[in-house]
């Protein structure tokens, strides 16, 4: 039962790019590689190292290999989207600015009933971890919202606060639909199914059946030693691209159930530090910069 | 005398932390009031999810005015080390007197401190207060933050209101100056609020939909939850932890009542209560009808209910509340939301029945999934999963604790059952850590393994066993009593502590990361509440394939010393414990012996004839130790070659000195003895073998009745009898005898080890 003043899945995206752009953000395009959440984006991961204020909002595909349903469940999937927002420094109405940004999208906070909800978020991949809230509507979590306290084991000086919402599942509300293939993508006649239900059906067989694990723990293995190559010539974000790289082979890998659970704390480890590598490199690259501009943050 | 009113405002405060913020909050400030000699009256902490507040009634204007005293240096002292002690003490030298102390002028500074005003006080109280407010997780936020020694708070702190009387407070940290204004509901009054002071503040709150009162909250939902039950013709399942985490999460608390899709009503109901209660803080309900018929039904039907205490403190994450098997669910369920919403919250109630129609059909999906594949398959899983990197996989594990678990029942007969049951049920009673259901919700485990044994036509017997073998999980939780799920918990237990112990890893202080703790209770309860009479070298034997009697002792040690903390309560000393601990002059491995001993002996030493014995008792070994007098057992010792106290330990000689023993009373007396001592002589001839008999039969309170029969001769004996006579052969007969009584006592319980 669709709601016929409901946005659309596009024009929800468009709202909140107006909305976000209004508050002074950049806008900014998905990165363009496979990876697990919007997090791992440099413009939050990088940018919420050191003192530069920095405000971005962006969609980024997220890819869960193991959440892949072949298309058959309603609220699953592979493939989903994230709106993430990043705040440095959290700005002191940031809880005002996100529920001003829900009533742009069409949720009505005296209508239906958004609570914030302790949640803490911790990503030990990337040696992160921050306090926050997922904000319910009406019993549902549409949005992870957190203060980020660490970065690649770093203290973050300022904090950034970083709010993303769960693009499907919002629609999904806005538009009262029980499936996702149902959403309304344009508000002329393109349902989410016409646009991914296709690309889940064989994603969800390639990443669970058909992926050559070979060639999976080959390219899990070039990453890394590509990332310690890049890292020895002082370029950390293309250190870090192989860290994200490796880190989506290793969620590939896990999908086609080949890591044993002893192996997988170890495989993870490798990650982490991958990722934690290419932080402290970056952070070691621009510091002298950050302190000459920023003394109160050399202090 | 004053009112003072504080609140610290903040972005939500988890519903977990709030009572410990209440008690921190009122201990902090009360610590800072004392500093400064200053007393309140009453003192009000309440919280919402988006502040903290403290009203304190009666405080004075200002602190009293106090007079110090300050003792500087002596008549004639130099002149620096006056004027230093002026500027220490803050005076004028002409402000000095000079005072005789001892004989010696000395300069003397009278400090007259005047009284401090109350609010200049508090206004370096509050700043204080915040600083050391010991959160349990806390965070920085916003531009302070570029320094890691910016303030910390739970969530951004946004405002402080601290009003005395009528008058602001003024103060500020990290940023935030106190002032008079605060907000109201987040939604319901976006817009600022003005108190005036600790009289109008939450009654100018609840005006703009904030009732800051915490208990006022529980109590709206209590009720509210009841009442709309009760008009839908359903009943709530009481659970307060509920009741208490959402008044956490709101400040204007609106209970709720929708309805699921009643086929969901397929899936176990522990499934649904837990989903609906961990997940999404709903209540769920019964058709029965409300309240007093409802308990006395569960009071009766019970029988074998998964009784779990609730503990209102622990939040939706703790145990559920008391349920039974035979819990029945309406397809209903109680959401609390945060407002008053002007559809009568018909959108809040649908938005909620959806996502609660999500996680139903995903544990539906895992019920039906998981019911496809026999446990039998899913154990094989099992070989997958490691237990522990030293002790190998959870199969492995699986395969020790069925071996044991047959080997009680068959072999040793503790308890009494079908050893083949309690084989099948160990070698089943981890299947469902594989199943996706306990994957999803851990604390399933056991109790879904049982709903799929019974589901594939598997033995009651057994399905009740895998259900119940992590049986009692705590103090309060009841103890199996059917031999085959006794079996299983037990064998389950016993390969925990075995498998720790034998590589090392015992609980250290607070750290017990493998709740080795929790087995041995689990394992003394079960112990307790069957009789069962295990000994564990046949159990280590057992287990291991081979004796190990240092293990076997190492963890009986473990397990005296748990059994001496649970019976602490009961007014069993640990020292009587001690005191039963060997048995045949080696560590007792039969835990329920000690037991049966140690509870003897408190009765005992509770009596009048008790006391008296051990009185007596400790003035017959102090006069041997100071004597140097071994007795009989102490001679044949020094005939060895060994260590002598654990030749007297040796219970291959314990033959040899009871024959001596024999022996030597048996011969007459060189001389007449006095009556006193011929009545001892006599009581230990009549007490020895009926002591001796009842300790062979374990029946220690004969055992102790025996000894009492002891008391008037030996309290007789020393009051009539000199010890240390002239006549070194008397002496020594009577030396003996006083060795012999002590060892007669030993033969019941070893007294040396009790304290005072």
């Amino acid at each position: 039962m669709s709601r016929s003043d409901a946005l659309s899945f596009q024009d929800m995206i468009l709202a909140l790019h107006a909305f976000w752009s209004e508050q002074g953000c950049l806008i900014l395009q998905p990165y363009d590689m496979r990876m697990g959440a919007g997090t791992f984006h440099t413009a939050t991961t990088l940018r919420a190292l050191g003192p530069e204020p920095w405000n971005a909002a962006f969609v980024q595909p997220s890819r869960r290999p193991t959440d892949g349903r072949y298309g058959e469940n309603p609220n699953r999937l592979q493939h989903y989207y994230q709106y993430q927002v990043i705040l440095k420094p959290s700005p002191p109405d940031l809880q005002e600015l996100y529920l001003r940004s829900l009533e742009v999208i069409g949720i009505d906070p005296l209508k239906h009933d958004i609570r914030f909800v302790e949640d803490d978020w911790e990503s030990p991949t990337l040696g992160a971890w921050g306090l926050g809230w997922e904000v319910w509507c009406d019993g549902m979590e549409v949005t992870q919202f957190t203060y980020f306290q660490q970065m690649g084991g770093f203290d973050c000086r300022p904090v950034a606060g970083e709010l993303t919402y769960g693009l499907e599942r919002l629609a999904m509300y806005i538009q009262g639909v029980d499936n996702v293939y149902d959403l309304d993508f344009d508000g002329r006649g393109y349902t989410y199914g016409q646009v991914f239900l296709e690309n889940e059906k064989q994603m969800s067989k390639w990443n669970f059946e058909v992926a050559n694990t070979d060639a999976l723990f080959d390219l899990f293995n070039k990453a890394e030693a590509e990332c310690r190559n890049a890292l020895a010539h002082d370029v950390p974000i293309a250190a870090y691209e192989q860290a994200v790289e490796a880190s989506h082979v290793f969620n590939l890998l896990q999908a086609r159930g080949v890591i044993s659970v002893q192996e997988r704390a170890s495989y993870m480890g490798r990650v982490r530090d991958l990722a934690r590598g290419s932080c402290e490199a970056y952070m070691a690259k621009e510091k002298d910069r950050w302190a000459a501009e920023y003394p109160e943050w050399a202090a | 005398m004053t009112d003072f009113l504080l609140e610290l405002r903040c972005e939500e405060i988890p519903a977990r932390m709030q009572a410990g913020a209440r008690a921190d909050l009122e201990k902090l400030f009360r610590g800072e009031l004392e500093a400064a000699g200053v007393t309140p009256g009453e003192v009000t902490v309440w919280s919402t999810p988006r502040r903290l507040a403290l009203i304190a009634r009666d405080l004075p204007e200002a602190t009293e005015a106090v007079s110090e005293e300050a003792k500087g240096p002596p008549e004639g002292a130099p002149d620096d080390a006056i004027e230093g002690f002026c500027r220490k003490a803050g005076v004028s030298r002409d402000q000095l007197e000079l005072r005789d102390v001892k004989g010696r002028m000395t300069w003397f500074a009278v400090i007259e401190k005047p009284g401090r005003a109350v609010k200049d006080l508090l206004a370096e109280a509050i700043p204080a207060i915040v600083r050391a407010f010991p959160w349990p997780k806390s965070m920085r936020w916003g531009a302070d933050s570029i320094s890691t020694e910016s303030l910390r708070w739970v969530r951004p702190l946004s405002g402080i209101v601290a009003i005395l009387g009528d008058d602001l407070v003024p103060c500020e940290v990290g940023g935030i100056a106190s002032g008079y204004v605060t907000k109201g509901h987040r939604f319901h009054h976006s817009g600022e609020v003005t108190i005036g002071s600790a009289a109008d503040y939450a009654e100018k709150l609840r005006a703009c939909h904030v009732i800051v009162d915490h208990e006022e909250r529980q109590d709206m939902i209590r009720k509210g939850a009841a009442k709309v039950a009760a008009e839908a013709g359903l009943s709530l399942v009481a659970d307060e932890g509920l009741v208490i985490e959402n008044a956490g999460l709101t400040e204007w608390p609106v209970p709720l009542l929708g309805r699921f899709d009643e086929a969901f009503l397929d899936v176990p109901p522990e499934v649904i209560q837990l989903t609906a209660r961990v997940n999404q803080k709903y209540f769920v309900l019964t058709d029965s009808p409300p309240l007093g018929e409802v308990a006395a039904q569960s009071a009766d039907g019970g029988g074998s209910g998964r009784a779990a205490p609730s503990d209102p403190a622990a939040g939706a994450s703790g145990p559920p509340p008391p349920e039974g098997e035979n819990l029945r669910l309406a397809n209903a369920f109680v959401c609390t939301a945060n407002i008053s919403a002007e559809d009568g919250g018909a959108a809040i109630v649908d938005g909620n029945r959806k996502v609660l129609a999500a996680r139903l059909s995903d544990a539906r999906f895992f019920w039906e999934q998981d019911r496809k594949v026999p446990l039998r398959k899913q154990a094989q899983k099992l070989d997958r999963i490691t237990f522990h990197e030293k002790l190998g996989t959870v199969g492995e594990k699986v395969d020790r604790v069925a071996k044991l678990a047959d080997w009680l029942v068959f072999d040793a007969k503790e308890p009494n059952g079908d050893h083949k049951l309690a084989r099948e049920a160990a070698e089943l009673c981890k299947a469902d850590l594989v199943t996706e259901m306990v994957g999803e919700f851990p604390e399933l485990q056991g109790l879904m393994g049982g709903y799929y044994a019974r589901a594939e036509g598997i033995s009651e017997e057994v399905a009740d066993a895998i259900r119940d073998h992590y049986k009692p999980a705590g103090a309060d939780d009841e103890v199996p009593i059917a031999p085959t799920t006794v079996a299983v918990s037990l064998a389950d237990k016993l390969d925990n502590l075995l498998s720790f112990f034998k590589i090392d890893i015992l609980p250290t202080g607070s750290k017990d990361p493998f709740a080795l703790r929790r087995a041995a209770l689990g394992y003394l309860r079960l112990v307790q509440a069957n009789g069962l009479k295990l000994s564990l070298d046949t159990v280590v034997h057992a287990w291991d394939g081979r004796p190990n009697v240092a293990l076997a002792e190492k963890v009986s040690a473990f397990l005296l010393d748990r059994l001496a903390v649970q019976l602490r309560d009961e007014g069993v000393r640990h020292d009587y414990i001690a005191a039963s601990r060997d048995w045949q002059g080696r560590m007792d491995l039969r835990v329920d012996r000690v037991e049966a001993r140690a509870r003897a002996l408190t009765d005992f030493l509770g009596s009048d004839d008790g006391a008296n014995l051990l009185a007596g008792y400790k003035r017959a070994a102090n006069i041997l130790k100071k004597e140097d007098w071994r007795g009989i057992e102490g001679e044949i010792s020094r005939t060895g070659e060994e260590d002598p106290l654990a030749m007297v330990d040796d219970p291959d000689l314990r033959a040899v000195v009871e024959a001596k023993m024999a022996e030597r009373h048996g011969k007459e007396l060189s001389y007449t003895p006095e009556p006193a001592e011929k009545a001892l002589i006599e009581a230990l001839d009549s007490a020895e073998p009926k002591a001796g008999s009842a300790i062979e039969a374990e029946d220690f309170a004969a055992a102790m009745t025996a000894l009492a029969s002891l008391r008037a001769p030996i309290d007789r004996f020393f009051d009539e009898v000199t010890v240390n006579a002239e006549d070194k052969t008397k002496r020594s007969a009577r030396l003996d005898l006083l060795a012999r009584f002590r060892a007669a006592v030993h033969n019941v319980a070893d007294f040396s080890r009790i304290e005072g």
